[in-house]
C-alpha cells in the first residue's frame, strides 16, 4: 500500500520540473524549447527579448505560482488537520480578509507595489492576531478560533465594503476589484522577495515537524498526555501558516479554493498520515496552481484572474471528492 | 510503579470546586474503579492523575515525584490516558492511530521508524488486535477501537494507564473483551485506574474501587464492600437493591416500585 503510493508520490516529484519548464516554454510570445534552455543555463546566447521573457518575467512568476501552490495548499493540510474539521482551508483565521482590506487601502491610496504588498502582509497578520487575542482572552479551544475567525473576517468584509464605496469609481475601485480576484500578472523580482524566503522557511518548518502534526489532529488533553505541548505547538503551526498565507496573498491576491481541495485530493491519494500527507500537499499544491497559471496566461487573449480559475476547477473538484466520500460511507448514490 | 493522587481539589471556576481533596493510589497491577454520577469528577480525576490538568491544592504524586515537575515527555513515558471512543473526523488506520503513542519517544522534528512500528505491532499483539494494523480506524467496531486506544497507551511505553469510560458504547461481549484484556495486562504489572458508570463491572473487573460523589471520595476499598445501598443511594440519588451471591454482592439493580 506504501510503496504503490509512494510510487505515484514519485512520478509527482518527476512531473514537477517537466511542468515548470513548460510554463516557462509557453505564452503568448512563442519561445522554442532550446531557446528555453539557452536562456536559463547561457543567457548570453539568446535574443535579449527571450532572456528578458523567460528570466526577468516568465521564471519569477512561475516561481511565485509554485510557492503560492505550495503555501496554501500546506497551511490548508496543517489547519484541517489542527482544526480536526475537513472542511477549513487556510483562511479560516481570516488572514484573506485582512489582507484583501490591507491591498484595497493600499490602492485606495495609491501606495505603489510594494506599498500594496506591506499593506496587505500587515493586515493579514494583524486580522489573525486579532483572533489570537480572542483565543488568549478566552481559552483557545479550537471553536473559539473558529468564531474569532468568522467574526475577524466579518469586521474586514465590513471594513473593505467601506473601502470599495468610497474609492474612485473610475480608477481605484476597479483596480481593487481586480486584484480580489488574484492574480500573478505584475509578478517581478522585486516583488516576490519575501515570498520566496518565507516559503521557504515555513514550507521546512512543516517539513520538519510533519508527523507530529498527526497529534493536533487528536483532543487537547489526549495531546498533552501524549507529552505534547499542545497550545504551544498548535500557536506555532498557526503563526507559521499565517506567514505562509499572509506572503501569498500579498503577492497574488485572493486564490481560493486551493487551500481546501488540494489536502483534500491529497488525503485521498496518500491517508491522512500528515508524514506523507504535508509533502504530497505541497508537490499538489505547487503543481496546481502554476498549471492553473500557465493556463490563465495563454489561454484566452487576455488573461484570466487566477482566482476565477482556481474557483471553476476547485468546485467541481470538491463535489466530486465530496461524492466520493458519501458514497464510501453509503450515504449517496 | 505507584500513582497517588493526595489531598487534590481542583476547580475550572474559582469558588466552583469539581474534585475536593481527592486521595487515592494505585500500585502495580492494581485495576481500580472509579465509580460516580454524570458530573460528579471522574474524567477531571483522571486528567489530574495524567499530569494534564494541574490540581489547585495537593499534589500528584509518580513514583514519588510531583507530577507537575516530571518532563512531560517523560511523564508521558510512564501515564498513559486512554479516552472514551469516539469518530474520529480523518480517516487513520488503526496502525497509525497506535503510532500517535510514540510521541513522547519521538523529538519534535523526528518521525517514527522500525523500532516504533515494532513497539506498535507488540502492542497490538498485546491486546490481539494486529490483524487490524492496517484496517482503517473508523470502519472497525467500538470494542476494537477502544483496545486500539489501550494498544496506543502500551506502545507509548505506559506502565499505568487510566481509562474514561471504556464500557461506554460497547455491548456486554465487547465490554467484557476489554476487561479481560485489562485484567491480562494487569497480571503482567500494569495498572489501572478506569472510570465507570457500571457499578456492575466494578463488582465483577475490579480489584478495588471508589465511589466519588459530588467531588469527593466517599467510599474506597473492595468493590464487594463498597457497592452497597446505601453508597449507591448517595451516589446516585435512587434506590438500589444489590443482588448477593454465595461470594457476596454479584450486581446491583435499580429498584422499581
Amino acid at each position: 500500500m506504501t510503496t504503490k503510493r509512494g510510487r505515484t508520490a514519485w512520478v509527482l516529484a518527476a512531473l514537477a520540473p517537466a511542468l515548470f519548464l513548460l510554463a516557462l516554454l509557453i505564452g503568448r510570445y512563442g519561445i522554442r524549447i532550446d531557446e528555453t534552455f539557452r536562456a536559463l543555463f547561457a543567457p548570453e546566447s539568446v535574443s535579449d527579448v527571450i532572456r528578458a521573457l523567460i528570466l526577468r518575467v516568465r521564471l519569477p512568476r512561475a516561481l511565485a505560482a509554485v510557492c503560492i501552490g505550495a503555501n496554501l495548499a500546506v497551511t490548508g493540510a496543517a489547519f484541517q488537520g489542527l482544526f480536526r474539521n475537513p472542511l477549513v482551508d487556510s483562511r479560516i483565521l481570516g488572514v484573506s480578509s485582512g489582507a484583501a482590506f490591507g491591498a484595497a487601502l493600499a490602492l485606495l491610496v495609491s501606495a505603489g507595489t510594494i506599498g500594496l504588498q506591506a499593506s496587505s502582509f500587515a493586515f493579514a497578520l494583524l486580522a489573525v492576531g486579532l483572533v489570537c487575542l480572542i483565543g488568549l482572552r478566552f481559552g483557545s479551544a479550537a471553536l473559539i478560533l473558529v468564531v474569532g475567525g468568522i467574526l475577524v473576517s466579518a469586521l474586514f468584509n465590513a471594513l473593505l465594503g467601506l473601502i470599495k464605496y468610497v474609492a474612485d469609481p473610475l480608477s481605484s475601485l476597479p483596480a481593487i476589484t481586480y486584484w480580489l480576484l488574484g492574480g500573478l500578472s505584475d509578478v517581478r523580482w522585486a516583488t516576490i522577495g519575501p515570498l520566496l524566503a518565507l516559503t521557504g522557511f515555513g514550507l521546512v518548518f512543516f517539513l520538519v515537524v510533519r508527523w507530529r502534526l498527526n497529534v493536533l489532529t487528536l483532543s487537547e488533553s489526549e495531546a498533552t498526555a501524549l507529552g505534547v505541548r499542545i497550545r504551544g505547538f498548535r500557536t506555532t503551526v498557526i503563526l507559521v501558516g499565517t506567514l505562509l498565507i499572509a506572503s501569498s496573498v500579498a503577492v497574488g491576491g485572493i486564490i481560493g479554493w486551493v487551500g481546501l481541495v488540494v489536502p483534500h485530493v491529497a488525503r485521498a491519494w496518500v491517508g491522512p498520515d500528515h508524514g506523507r500527507l504535508i509533502p504530497v500537499s505541497i508537490g499538489l499544491g505547487a503543481v496546481t496552481v502554476l498549471a492553473l497559471d500557465t493556463i490563465a496566461r495563454t489561454a484566452l487573449p487576455s488573461e484570466i484572474p487566477l482566482g476565477i480559475l482556481t474557483g471553476l476547477v476547485g468546485v467541481p473538484a470538491f463535489f466530486l471528492l465530496f461524492l466520493r466520500f458519501l458514497r464510501v460511507r453509503g450515504e449517496a448514490r | 510503579m505507584r500513582l497517588a493522587a493526595e489531598a487534590i481539589t481542583f476547580a475550572y471556576v474559582p469558588g466552583r470546586d469539581v474534585l475536593r481533596d481527592v486521595t487515592l493510589a494505585v500500585g502495580a497491577g492494581d485495576v481500580m474503579f472509579v465509580l460516580g454520577a454524570n458530573g460528579s469528577g471522574k474524567t477531571t480525576l483522571l486528567d489530574c492523575l495524567a499530569g494534564v490538568r494541574i490540581p489547585r491544592s495537593g499534589r500528584v504524586l509518580l513514583d514519588g515525584d510531583s507530577i507537575d515537575r516530571i518532563p512531560t515527555a517523560e511523564r508521558a513515558k510512564r501515564v498513559g490516558l486512554v479516552p472514551q471512543i469516539h469518530e474520529p473526523v480523518f480517516d487513520y488506520t488503526v496502525g497509525e492511530v497506535v503510532l500517535m503513542g510514540r510521541t513522547p519517544h519521538l523529538g519534535l522534528f523526528a518521525r517514527p521508524g522500525r523500532r516504533d512500528w515494532e513497539a506498535v505491532d507488540r502492542a497490538l499483539d498485546a491486546v490481539g488486535l494486529r490483524a487490524l494494523r492496517g484496517h482503517v480506524y473508523t470502519e472497525i467496531s467500538g470494542g476494537e477501537r477502544q483496545l486500539a486506544l489501550i494498544a496506543r497507551g502500551l506502545a507509548q511505553g505506559a506502565a499505568c494507564l487510566l481509562m474514561d469510560e471504556p464500557a461506554a458504547h460497547l455491548d456486554p461481549r465487547h465490554q467484557h473483551a476489554a476487561f479481560a484484556t485489562v485484567a491480562r495486562l494487569a497480571s503482567d504489572g500494569f495498572s489501572f485506574v478506569i472510570t465507570s458508570h457500571q457499578p456492575n463491572n466494578a463488582l465483577l473487573y475490579a480489584d478495588r474501587a471508589a465511589f466519588l460523589i459530588d467531588g469527593r471520595i466517599e467510599q474506597e476499598g473492595a468493590p464487594i464492600e463498597i457497592v452497597t445501598e446505601e453508597t449507591l443511594r448517595s451516589a446516585y440519588g435512587i434506590e438500589f437493591d444489590v443482588i448477593t451471591g454465595e461470594t457476596g454482592p454479584r450486581a446491583i439493580l435499580p429498584r422499581v416500585t
